[in-house]
């Protein structure tokens, strides 16, 4: 079966100085949640605006292949995309604060997408705008729909925003950092939300995230995104059973999970920092800050597999954790 | 031992009106709280959006005055100290490092003020101390010079545990000091904070929604709700036997990297907490799991027992009050 | 582009600042000497004109680059004078409105619209009916009265900067209010301010020329480019030079001002950190 989205090879570079994004490739089929992690400057948000053609003017891009089921979206023109955006494929941001219109109601808001993309009267739309927010769990949806968005707390309006994006149907949704800003006992619920929904209505989800604990227990398949490029790339089980690129390796040393603490040893870090890479960079963007680099990391770097369907990007052997720990 | 901080029923109300017309909305941000915390400790507070944390570390800092209450540092009334006394022992880590650190001024100067404040720190001595505290955080000596805009995250954020050291104080008050940070970073900043309070024998006041890094901080966790600490206890009792629902529900909320476990439903319902229309009773009965007809009109008294500090109803007949 | 009208504007305003300065250098002659054989001599670019008086003589044969030289010296005085009058008053309320809040700013509202509830030309008309007229009766008048823009903008950036972090930690780190305001406050909300100061300088300059012109501001004989137009317009269609040259000067000056003041914004502004 195709994939729902489909990426190869995928470029993005700002001016003649930052390659944001370097050459990256994902799939997201059907009814599966694809989780994108990394941390600030990976060029995980660079990716999704690429996808949905969001990106500023200044920006290039360029893939192999970046296909919506049978559209190719390098090929498709403003007005092809602005048809595909709000009706196929849908977008949630972190900060729903910023992407909501503090000026309209939320009724008005989500009217306008469904009007925009089916021609259907206001009535119509403000009738499957109730009918989704009290899908999405929002009681007294009537009333909702007369507010503002600053009337509402940060779930709700994170709620509103999901809806939004559900109004038309969307087979792609692709949700950055929907939970960041919320708290913890809120995320748990627009998680769980969002699962239900993917189940429900079958929907490709492209969940970017850099939170490893919801990429833990929601991804059924896990990319890695470090610099501009996938350094690892697996269903969930096996890169969390066995994850392979140090930077992964490290990321999950970084992370204190409550009930495991062990006070008298310090948390694992990785030094340094995340780099911006120009376009002319040559081999492992991690080199700087990798306990295992070799000289031959600044030449280039093979994509090797771990295991079946679980690939990475180094010179390491796919065994070499077992050897470390001998 | 001496107490470090203490403090005795606090209060905080913001009073704000939207409009010349709109009625007045009453905001208890900070509604009776008190502790002890012993000099060498690490109380670490946390709670969600609205429980009032960052009112309570401002009133405690000094930058807000209680509506109620009394604060005293260091066996001190913190309303009697001047500016200068209070500075040398009581200071700040904040959250986001981007607006910590003033963009208009070096490095240098900006972890110098707190000796320039004092009025009787001469220059070099200033410049000794200065770097003598940027070299103890990790920041190379070459970053003195620079501004806010040309460092990193995690940089900036040691720029200000820097300035916050630099007078020597007793209590840092540090408010989600990581939260803003890459993991990667965040684990980097928390391992500094453990070692300065081992060398120079701080005590913290470590405010934060994550309970995995308060876990590995901190000796004493209190849990804040709508202005009031609703539990209290050394960290591993707390975290190994958590007693109110509120505090099991965020524990439960913690998403662990462990694939295959789900997302958990932590059965909160739907309301959330607004410090503007605290429930009367228990101010969490709304989204209790196990809420009583009593929770609704009876307000839970604090509930002390071995060292430890539950509000809720329940704890009451558990322990047979 | 925006780089060029910016560094235009540099230029003009350097280049009138320069001339008032060096003014009495480079006069041919004296702006105040009369000399009534040689009246309304033409340009020397006109029939009639000629090199004595390269942009010819007024209605009193006073040479008229030379008063034009000398009354630039007169609008870069009103600009700069004014605009650190006003702005000291305005910056200093708004500043303290934005920092203090409660009833402090609501005074400093109080004042900001009765302010802007006073017509400026009849308070200068009923100025100069009791003081008589004169630069520095000018001068105070405007810096007076011209303070509010810098005051509602101090007011609004000092209220957003007052609440972030680094003010907190000012205050924790023991800092007296002076120093916060001073070297906290103010440097931060400075960028705006000179954009402020810049437009201030060319309404300044044109309502100058506006009330010398109706009469209530500088006194004759001191060449004003606002009184010259006016000693001009009985003789503006025999003579157009009279009104055209000053006319001008006054459009070149504010036109370089903005020009500046634009790209100052987009220059200051885009040193902010990320």
């Amino acid at each position: 079966m195709t994939p729902v989205l489909e990426a190869s090879n995928l470029h993005v570079t700002f001016g003649t100085s930052i390659a944001a994004v370097r050459g990256i490739s994902l799939t997201v089929a059907r009814g599966e949640t694809h989780c994108l992690v990394g941390e600030s400057g990976c060029g995980k948000s660079v990716t999704a605006l690429a996808i949905m053609g969001l990106l500023s003017r200044t920006a290039h891009r360029s893939a192999d292949i970046l296909r919506f089921h049978d559209h190719d979206l390098t090929r498709l023109s403003e007005r092809g995309m602005a048809r595909l955006r709000g009706d196929r494929i849908a977008m949630i941001f972190q900060e729903p604060m910023t992407s909501l219109n503090p000026a309209y109601t939320i009724g008005s808001q989500m009217a306008e997408v469904f009007e925009r993309h089916r021609r259907v009267s206001r009535t119509i739309a403000l009738d499957r705008a109730a009918e989704l927010l009290h899908r999405v769990g929002i009681t007294a949806p009537g009333m909702r729909l007369k507010q503002y968005p600053h009337q509402l707390s940060g779930g709700l309006r994170q709620r509103v925003m999901i809806s939004m994006a559900l109004m038309c149907e969307p087979e792609l949704l692709i949700a950055d950092e929907p939970t960041t800003a919320l708290d913890v006992t809120v995320q748990a619920q627009i998680l769980r939300l969002l699962q239900n929904l993917q189940r429900e209505l079958g929907l490709a989800l492209l969940l970017i995230t850099h939170d490893l604990g919801i990429v833990a227990r929601i991804a059924d398949r896990v990319s890695v995104m470090y610099a501009g490029e996938i350094v690892e790339s697996a269903l969930t089980g096996p890169l969390f059973a066995a994850p392979t690129h140090p930077y992964t390796r490290g990321l999950l040393r970084c992370i204190p999970v409550p009930g495991q603490v062990r006070r008298d040893e310090p948390l694992g870090s990785i030094p340094g920092v995340v780099p911006r890479i120009a376009p002319e960079f040559i081999g492992c963007s991690f080199r700087e800050r990798c306990a295992f680099a070799m000289p031959d990391c600044a030449r280039d770097v093979p994509r090797q597999r771990a295991a079946v369907d679980h690939d990475y990007l180094c010179r390491l052997p796919p065994d070499w954790t077992r050897a470390e720990a001998a | 031992m001496t107490l470090a901080v203490e403090v005795r029923n606090l209060r905080r109300v913001f009073r704000t009106r939207s409009g010349m017309l709109a009625a007045e909305r009453v905001v208890r941000a900070v509604d009776g709280v008190s502790f002890a915390l012993p000099a060498g400790q690490v109380l670490g507070i946390v709670g969600e959006s609205g429980c009032g944390k960052s009112t309570l570390a401002r009133m405690i800092l000094g930058l807000l005055p209680p509506s109620n209450g009394e604060i005293l540092v260091d066996g001190r009334s913190l309303a009697s100290m001047d500016r200068r006394e209070r500075a040398r022992l009581i200071q700040p880590v904040f959250q986001d490092p981007f607006s910590s650190l003033n963009p208009r001024q070096r490095v240098r100067d900006i972890v110098g003020l707190p000796l320039a404040a004092q009025g009787n720190v001469s220059d070099r001595q200033q410049r000794d101390r200065v770097m003598e505290m940027l070299g103890r955080v990790g920041i190379s000596a070459e970053i003195a010079d620079r501004l806010p805009a040309q460092l990193s995250g995690g940089q900036r954020q040691r720029v200000a545990i820097a300035r916050a050291l630099v007078l020597h104080p007793r209590i840092v008050v540090c408010d989600e000091p990581t939260s803003a940070l890459d993991v990667s970073v965040q684990a980097q900043i928390l391992n500094l904070l453990v070692e300065l309070r081992r060398d120079l024998q701080l005590t913290y006041l470590f405010i934060s929604h994550n309970l995995a890094v308060v876990e590995h901080i901190a000796t004493e966790v209190a849990v804040m709700y709508l202005g009031r600490f609703v539990e209290q206890a050394p960290v591993d009792a707390l975290f190994r036997d958590p007693r109110h629902p509120y505090t099991r529900a965020l524990l439960a909320s913690v998403l662990t990297p462990e694939p295959g476990k789900g997302i958990p439903d932590v059965g909160l319902g739907e309301t959330y907490p607004d410090p503007a229309n605290i429930p009367p009773g228990c101010r969490f009965h709304p989204r209790c799991p196990m809420a009583l007809e009593r929770c609704r009109t009876d307000a839970p008294d604090n509930i002390v027992s071995h060292g430890r500090l539950t509000e809720c109803l329940l704890a009451e007949t558990a322990s047979g009050t | 582009m925006k780089h060029a009208a910016t560094g235009l504007g540099a230029i003009i305003v350097f280049a009138v600042a320069l001339a008032a300065i060096i003014a009495p250098l480079i006069a041919p002659h004296d702006p105040f000497v009369q000399d009534l054989n040689q009246r309304m001599v033409p340009p020397e670019w006109m029939d009639g004109g000629s090199a004595v008086h390269p942009f010819g003589t007024d209605q009193l044969g006073r040479d008229y680059l030379s008063r034009l030289l000398y009354g630039a010296r007169i609008s870069m005085m009103i600009g700069i004078f004014t605009v650190i009058t006003s702005g000291l008053i305005g910056i200093t309320l708004g500043v303290f409105g934005g920092y203090f809040g409660g009833k402090i700013d609501d005074v400093v509202m109080f004042i900001i619209t009765c302010r802007l509830s006073i017509p400026l030309i009849l308070v200068a008309l009923t100025v100069v009916a009791l003081v008589g007229s004169s630069l520095l009766v000018v001068i105070l008048t405007l810096g007076l009265l011209l303070w509010e823009r810098f005051a509602v903008v101090s007011r609004t950036t000092t209220m957003q900067v007052r609440n972030l972090d680094y003010i907190a930690a000012a205050q924790a780190a023991g800092a007296s209010r002076r120093h916060i305001l001073l070297r906290e406050v103010l440097p931060n909300i400075l960028t705006p301010l000179v954009v402020v100061a810049t437009l201030e300088m060319a309404l300044a300059i044109l309502l100058e020329a506006a009330l010398s012109f109706l009469g209530l501001g500088v006194p004759p004989p001191l060449p004003s480019w606002g009184l010259m137009i006016a000693e001009g317009k009985d003789y503006m269609f025999f003579s157009p030079w009279v009104i055209m040259i000053p006319g001008i000067a006054l459009f070149v000056l504010v036109l370089g001002i903005n020009l500046l003041g634009d790209g100052l914004r987009d220059l200051l502004g885009t040193r902010r950190p990320a």
